[in-house]
């Protein structure tokens, strides 16, 4: 044998030894690249067979390329034809490549191409992901995944969820799993595991568990276990009725803190006054405009902005309410029709100077983080977490404005002149001035509403015109003058409109309140709580 | 004396000038703008008179019409319905317009339609609507149920196994009859009525707190649902803030709107209504020279790169180029002369095919479901592989199944009912 045919003889035997371990670092490479190139194809078919290459090869990267496809930020080049992921493709921050981990600074565009999913791979990625989150070691994401299952539970997912419930030692993921479990396990069971998934059905009130009894039922012909689901439907109906009634109360009770929002501020000028203003709505939209401009002023700080928005929608309202006052309302006292008429003026022109700054459209107002969300009480009953924020809002305002009619001095002069105002001007009370001051608390409060009507709805110059009506609903069935009648009023309405929404629908039960409160103010013309005294003034 | 002839000839000068002013004045063809530029609807039609502007002004630029230049005269009427048409009859009495482009509603269609019949003018209607409808004096630009509605049906229906129907819309007459159609559609391919819910709300709804809830509901008895909507204008944005904050996503209840484009999302945080869909005959995310030179020149007229192009704009263009070929065709600005001369004509569209008036004053158009993206764009899922001829009548209602339009002499009726041989509504 020469040299060279040892030579080559050796390197042979050392390529076969290497063989194998490079096979499998092959393997997984072309697992990669295969799935890499149909990734890349427009086809939503070929996205889709890649999607499963990775899930059943368990490729290393599965995990992490699924999560970017979920979230936009899986890119390709198309120069180099390799997988990018991209965080944020505005900023100079690179693109890193997810093969090698290499970053590469983004120089064109254009250079890469979001790779998209469309609705049905979305299902497929979050069952893919719900069946790798069993074995995540967080928490949520554990739960999050039984609870995805529950709508697909066949015998592979049953054999999933089993040898993971083994494992768990988490109470309340271990409650789920057992749902998962019955479900799985319901249709072929024998009568005695089928009463116990009953059971453990029954007592749950995931909707995936009551669609499970029900198609239970339909199917099965043993008479005892029909009766037994059926019966488990029931209970389960009961209870989500009964959360469906506290949903529909959470729900009455934010637009009526809306309604309650909007009308105190009428509640206060109309009340201590007798002014009709028709333009309160407008001064509504400007507290909304004054968010607005502060969210601007301060773009990288959405939620301060707003913070910061309270006072200062408070002060631009009441300063507009303020020159109101005394610009013209002053001159017209003792003649409503004239106010009406003057104000209704002025809410137009208001409108119009709107239009005029800003523009006719309607303007974005952001919300922040720590406002949006649900939290989740049970699986049928979760509470927006922005419309929890605004009911609380409203009941510091209200309870805010109780304290300075109550307790400070403008409070006391206030009370006095809307119950007897030759008497007040008798005892010193300069009543011009609180008139003023009267008109722009309940100004200022009127921004502040906007300011929470801003998160609510769109903003533009025809906001004001969609709660001028509600906010008058609100005072005269309140009772003119009294703040505890505003707050009873604006939310037993709210509740009242939401009660009757679901079989009246949105048009007819606005109708109906209000032919209710007609009919109510026949009977009582003052309202629920009318102000009290010799010389009150109806 | 001399005070006397000076005073003669200053008026015999400023007389003059007057009358070649007025002759200049009278040397350009005036084109009418209905669009509301404020009020509920402004969201969506602002975009569309600035379409006009830019189309008008790139005309001119090619010499006009005629050997005359275009002027543009806009009125805005402020989403107030019989405001629409008292500015229709403003443009048409008063503007001596010789056509106009406008609306975008149905109830303000239906508004104008008596105004523009009676004075015999032209109205180039852009939006998507019902059908129902066929008048010698409206050409329709926009989609009509068989070319949007039906075919978002199909894709729900066939790619992504949808069992049960939401039909949420505004409370006016087009969501009313696309529902009515749709609903008998659905009922004849065998969708029980337990699984159609439909639901009506008033323009610029803001509480959608238990309507979605009850969507929610209704979506979580194990059988796929989704949303058809019909809702208009800026209602939708806390509508899909709603959807956002009670986590509906769009893999669980997908919503098709058939009102909502790239100008309505523009002012929205588009990351949780990722997926969610829309119907329309274009996208301005389609790939195509002409559409990549229309957002060229629509960006460099706006001034502004952030500005988006949307399925009503490609209507006006095509409507725009339609009158202008029609009118080289009569040689006149006549209405009647050229409501004859648009039957047949063909321009190019914005998605790489052509446009062709029909005889029933449809256009035949390519059907796009796309997807929405995090950057407010579509993308495309699905779309027919060739045009689709808009039909005014339904074939899925039974009052107008076995009605047709035709424009064309002899027969020039908008309504004519073949079973019967009788012509009916606006007759000709």
């Amino acid at each position: 044998m020469t040299v060279r045919t040892f030579g080559a003889l050796c390197l042979l035997s050392l390529l076969l030894l290497l063989a194998p371990l490079h096979a499998m670092a092959a393997g997984e490479e072309e697992v990669y690249s295969q799935a890499a190139e149909l990734l890349m194809s427009r086809g939503f078919d070929e996205k889709g067979q890649a999607i499963r290459l990775l899930a059943e090869n368990d490729h290393p990267q599965t995990q992490l390329i699924l999560t970017l496809l979920m979230d936009s930020r899986l890119y390709y080049n198309k120069d180099d034809d390799r997988l990018y992921r991209i965080d944020d493709y505005d900023t100079d921050k690179p693109a890193i490549e997810i093969a090698s981990g290499d970053r590469v600074v983004i120089e064109k565009k254009r250079d890469f191409k979001k790779i998209t999913l469309n609705n049905q791979l979305r299902s497929q990625v979050r069952q893919i992901r719900a069946e790798m989150g069993l074995k995540s070691p967080d928490l949520s994401r554990r739960l999050a995944a039984v609870r995805a299952m529950l709508g697909g539970m066949d015998s592979d997912t049953l054999a999933l969820v089993r040898k993971a419930y083994a494992e768990e030692k988490n109470s309340e993921i271990r409650e789920v799993m057992q749902v998962a479990i019955a479900i799985g396990e319901l249709p072929e069971a024998d009568e005695a595991r089928a009463r116990d998934a009953i059971d453990t059905l029954a007592g749950s009130l995931e909707p995936d568990a009551r669609n499970a009894l029900t198609q239970f039922a339909a199917a099965t012909d043993n008479q005892a276990l029909k009766s037994a689901a059926e019966k488990a439907l029931t209970s389960i109906e009961q209870r989500a009725n009964f959360y469906g009634g506290i949903e529909t109360l959470y729900f009455g009770l934010s637009l009526g803190s809306v309604l309650v929002l909007a009308g105190i501020g009428l509640a206060i000028t109309f009340g201590v006054m007798g002014v009709i203003n028709m333009a309160h709505g407008e001064l509504i939209m400007l507290g909304a405009y004054t968010t607005y401009v502060i969210q601007q002023l301060m773009p990288s700080h959405i939620g301060l902005s707003l913070i910061v928005a309270i006072p200062c929608a408070f002060l631009v309202s009441a300063l507009v309410g303020i020159a109101i006052e005394r610009g013209v309302i002053r001159f017209l006292y003792g003649r409503p029709l004239e106010t009406l008429l003057a104000t209704f003026g002025i809410s137009l022109v208001l409108q119009q100077t709107v239009r005029s700054i800003f523009s006719p459209l309607n303007r974005s107002v952001a919300t922040p983080e720590w406002m949006s969300g649900l939290i989740q009480i049970n699986p049928v009953l979760s509470l927006t977490t922005s419309r929890l924020y605004i009911i609380l809002f409203c009941l510091m305002v209200f309870f805010a404005l109780l304290l300075v009619l109550k307790r400070t001095s403008l409070g006391l002069q206030v009370r006095a002149v809307s119950q007897n105002r030759a008497m007040a001007r008798a005892m010193g009370v300069r009543s011009e001035w609180v008139d003023a001051l009267t008109f722009g608390l309940g100004s200022g409060v009127a921004g502040v509403a906007g300011v929470a009507l801003s998160q609510l709805t769109n903003v533009g110059p025809n906001l004001g015109q969609a709660y001028i009506i509600d906010s008058f609903m609100v005072v005269v069935f309140g009772g003119v003058g009294n703040l505890w009648g505003t707050l009873v009023a604006g939310l037993s309405l709210g509740v009242a409109n939401k009660v009757l929404e679901p079989w009246a629908g949105a048009v007819l039960a606005k109708i109906l309140v209000l032919v209710f409160i007609i009919l109510f103010i026949q009977k009582r013309p003052r309202g629920l709580f009318p102000q009290r005294g010799r010389a009150a003034e109806g | 004396m001399r005070m006397k002839k000076l005073a003669a000839g200053v008026a015999l000068g400023l007389g003059a000038s007057m009358l070649s002013f007025g002759a200049l004045a009278a040397d350009t063809i005036k084109v009418g703008v209905l669009h509301s530029l404020s009020g509920t609807m402004a969201i969506s039609e602002t975009t569309l008179k600035d379409t006009m502007l830019m189309l008008i002004d790139e005309q001119n630029k090619k010499g006009g019409l005629l050997g005359k230049q275009l002027e543009a005269v806009v009125v805005d009427p402020a989403s107030n319905w019989p405001l629409f048409a008292e500015k229709a009859r403003e443009l048409i009495e008063k503007d001596k317009v010789s056509a106009v482009f406008g609306c975008w509603t149905s109830v303000s269609r239906k508004s104008v339609l008596p105004v523009f019949e009676e004075l015999n003018s032209i109205l180039f209607y852009p939006v998507q609507y019902e059908g129902e409808e066929s008048s010698k004096n409206v050409f329709y630009t926009g989609a009509a149920p068989n070319q949007q509605a039906v075919p978002a049906v199909d894709y729900l229906k066939n790619e992504l196994g949808v069992e049960r129907w939401v039909l949420a819309g505004t409370d006016y007459v087009y969501p009313r009859t696309t529902n009515k159609i749709l609903e008998a559609y659905l009922k004849s391919m065998g969708v029980a009525e337990a699984d159609i819910m439909i639901n009506y709300t008033p323009f610029g709804h803001s509480d959608w707190q238990s309507i979605v809830s009850d969507i929610k509901k209704f979506g979580s008895e194990g059988k796929k649902t989704a949303v058809v909507s019909t809702i208009n204008g800026d209602a939708n944005v806390p509508f899909y803030k709603e959807l956002g904050a009670q986590g509906v996503s769009a893999d669980q209840i997908p919503v098709v709107a058939f009102s909502v484009g790239e100008e309505e999302l523009a002012g929205i945080d588009t990351t949780p209504l990722v997926g969610h869909l829309a119907a329309w005959n274009y996208f301005m995310s389609v790939d195509s020279e002409q559409n990549d030179e229309f957002i060229e020149s629509w960006h460099k007229f706006i001034k502004n790169e952030d500005r988006v192009t949307n399925d009503p704009m490609e209507a006006h263009y095509i409507g725009f180029n339609m009158w202008i070929e029609a009118v080289k065709k009569a040689g006149t600005t006549d209405p009647s002369a050229v409501q004859d001369a648009l039957i047949g004509v063909a321009v190019p569209n914005l998605t790489g095919g052509y446009a062709t008036m029909m005889p029933n004053h449809h256009i035949a158009k390519p059907v796009l479901i796309g997807e929405i993206q995090d950057d407010g764009q579509f993308a495309v899922v699905s779309s027919t592989p060739g045009t689709v001829v808009g039909d005014a009548w339904s074939d899925y209602l039974e009052g107008s199944k076995d009605i047709v339009s035709d424009w064309r002499a002899p027969l020039s009726c908008g309504n004519y009912n073949v079973k019967t041989g009788k012509c009916s509504g606006q007759n000709f």
